[in-house]
């Protein structure tokens, strides 16, 4: 039991630690590529190619003073960016990032917590996620923010129903919440990947993945064109940081959840262990955020709504209705 | 009053025909497209970033940076006469000079200063100059930590060396010396003055200059 609690905590401070470093590099990251795709450089004086970016802007960022405007409803205004990014921490609890390995003599399993309510835990933690830039816009006194805000109410009504329905079809057919138990589902190779059986699942959770990230598309909390930076207007420092670490942290691990949920997960694929096939998918996936980035217009919150609510939400409820017939049928 | 594309032909009547439109336009391949027009660009990867402190732009000889002040290709003397019109004609208002005569009745510019976070480089001093004495030179980048080195007009008159050596560089244009300057070139007041001195000094005549 102490051996559990202990291997727990490591497992934790683990993923934490390696998943703020992972966050900052993803800035750096989407810094290079998008800038790729747009023609120019991006940055690439500080270290070589402009790896130590991160840890100049880590600098920055902490020793930037923390500004807390007047009439801001103060204890909400500090507690927002932690909310966010500690949410983004939580929501990985339940996510397998590897295969079962051996070390040490005992084998590990890279999982925090196998519950078996895995992705319910993951939806419901994310949900709860929106509250960081909802509190954000409301307490800072700002009208900008209080607009940002307002557009998180508007995301949050859009995407959570497809989100969770989307989701729906691949649990009918597996028959468990747990993540490991969808991933051992597809351990069959390639054929019997989710994404074959369930292609209109997999862009819906895309898509409502975006908008739950408030990734570029349905970027609507800090819309350059519309609001000025949405509800981090009046942010500084570290706790406009901790709203970027959260934004990353569950950027990466909806990446994780995608491929483990549609896309084969963790198990091996062909000659490449199963491991580094999760790594690649994971990549794939980041990649995939920062490409739609750079392709796509923002969308105004009433064609958001209306995608959700007369496209997404539709066809989820078509899909989950197949399915279930589909898998009546088989039984 | 709803946005209307221009590209549509006809506006859809029914709602059936706005359901149909929405299911059209949300079905459509449109979103591949631009994923591969972008994913086009980052496989070709072309950089038009100028790496700005390592690679600078060409600029034009007509280019309006900070001022130089030009000195006499003979005697090195500023060629300055403290006319003020560069100050009169300034429309930031940020050029102040004051004069006096000097012991030789002649002008001499004792403060001349140009308010650079004020300048606009409209290039109207350099124009209206008659000497040639205050030119727009090519140093662009402003920036400094102290203020001193905004103004110091030590750092803007052309270095002496240069004069003399020859590499004092100037515009062909309205205004700038001709080519052939040095066949039209006649003495200054100065030499006329500097002859009757020493012509003074043979006579054994003290003169009061």
């Amino acid at each position: 039991m102490t051996l559990y609690v202990i291997e727990t905590l490591i497992k934790i401070l683990l993923v934490v630690l390696v998943f703020s470093a992972l966050a900052g590099f993803a800035t750096y990251v989407e810094r290079r590529i998008l800038a790729k795709f747009q023609r120019r450089i991006g940055p690439n004086l500080v270290g070589p190619f402009g790896v130590l970016q991160i840890l100049a802007d880590g600098i920055k960022l902490f020793t930037k003073e923390d500004i807390v405007p007047s009439g801001a409803n103060e204890i909400i205004f500090r507690i927002a960016p932690v909310i966010t990014a500690a949410t983004a921490f939580i929501a990985m609890a339940p996510i397998p990032f590897f295969p079962e390995f051996e070390a040490f003599g005992m084998v590990i399993r890279p999982i925090i917590s196998d519950i078996n309510v895995g992705i319910l835990f993951v939806l419901g933690v994310g949900a709860a996620g929106i509250y960081g830039p909802l509190l954000a816009g409301i307490s800072a006194n700002s009208k900008y923010s209080i607009l940002g805000a307002a557009r998180a109410a508007v995301q949050l009504l859009s995407f959570e129903v497809v989100s969770g329905l989307s989701l729906l079809a691949p649990i009918i057919l597996v028959g468990s919440l747990s993540l490991i138990d969808i991933n051992n589902y597809q351990s069959g190779g390639i054929a019997s990947w989710l994404i074959f059986s369930q292609p209109i699942a997999f862009l819906l959770f895309l898509f409502a993945g975006y908008a739950e990230l408030n990734r570029t598309p349905f970027d609507l909390l800090e819309h350059e064109a519309e609001v000025v930076a949405g509800f981090a207007t009046e942010y500084s420092g570290m706790r406009w940081g901790m709203f970027f670490i959260g934004e990353y942290a569950s950027m990466i691990s909806l990446s994780f959840l995608v491929s483990i949920l549609f896309l084969g997960g963790f198990n091996p694929l062909g000659f490449i262990p199963g491991g580094i096939a999760i790594v690649l998918k994971v990549m794939f996936f980041i990649f995939l955020f920062m490409w739609a980035r750079a392709a796509y217009p923002h969308v105004r919150p009433d064609q958001l709504m209306g995608l959700c609510w007369r496209v997404l939400f539709p066809l989820a409820l078509l899909n989950v209705l197949v399915t279930g017939f589909v898998n009546l049928g088989g039984n | 009053m709803a946005y209307i594309k221009i590209v549509d032909e006809t506006t859809p009547k029914s709602n059936a025909q706005k359901f149909v439109q929405f299911w059209n336009r949300a079905l459509s391949g449109e979103m591949f497209v631009g994923l591969w027009l972008v994913f086009k660009e980052f496989c070709s990867s072309k950089i038009h970033t100028v790496q700005y402190p390592l690679e600078k732009l060409p600029l034009s000889p007509r280019y309006r940076a900070v001022h130089e002040l030009k000195r006499l290709l003979d005697s090195g003397n500023e060629r300055c006469i403290g006319c003020g019109l560069c100050e009169k004609i300034c429309v930031a208002n940020c050029i102040r000079m004051e004069t006096r005569y000097g012991e030789d009745k002649r002008k001499k510019v004792t403060e001349y200063t140009i308010n650079f976070g004020r300048c606009i480089y409209c290039g109207l001093c350099a124009e209206v100059c008659p000497e040639l004495a205050i030119v727009h030179g090519n140093r662009y980048e402003n920036a400094s930590e102290q203020r001193a080195s905004f103004s110091l007009k030590q750092d803007m008159l052309t270095p002496i060396d240069k004069v003399l050596s020859g590499n004092d560089c100037e515009y062909e244009g309205v205004g700038s010396v001709s080519y052939d300057a040095d066949l039209k070139i006649k003495q200054t007041p100065l030499m006329y003055l500097t002859k009757e001195e020493s012509k003074a000094d043979e006579s054994g005549v003290k003169q009061d200059v």
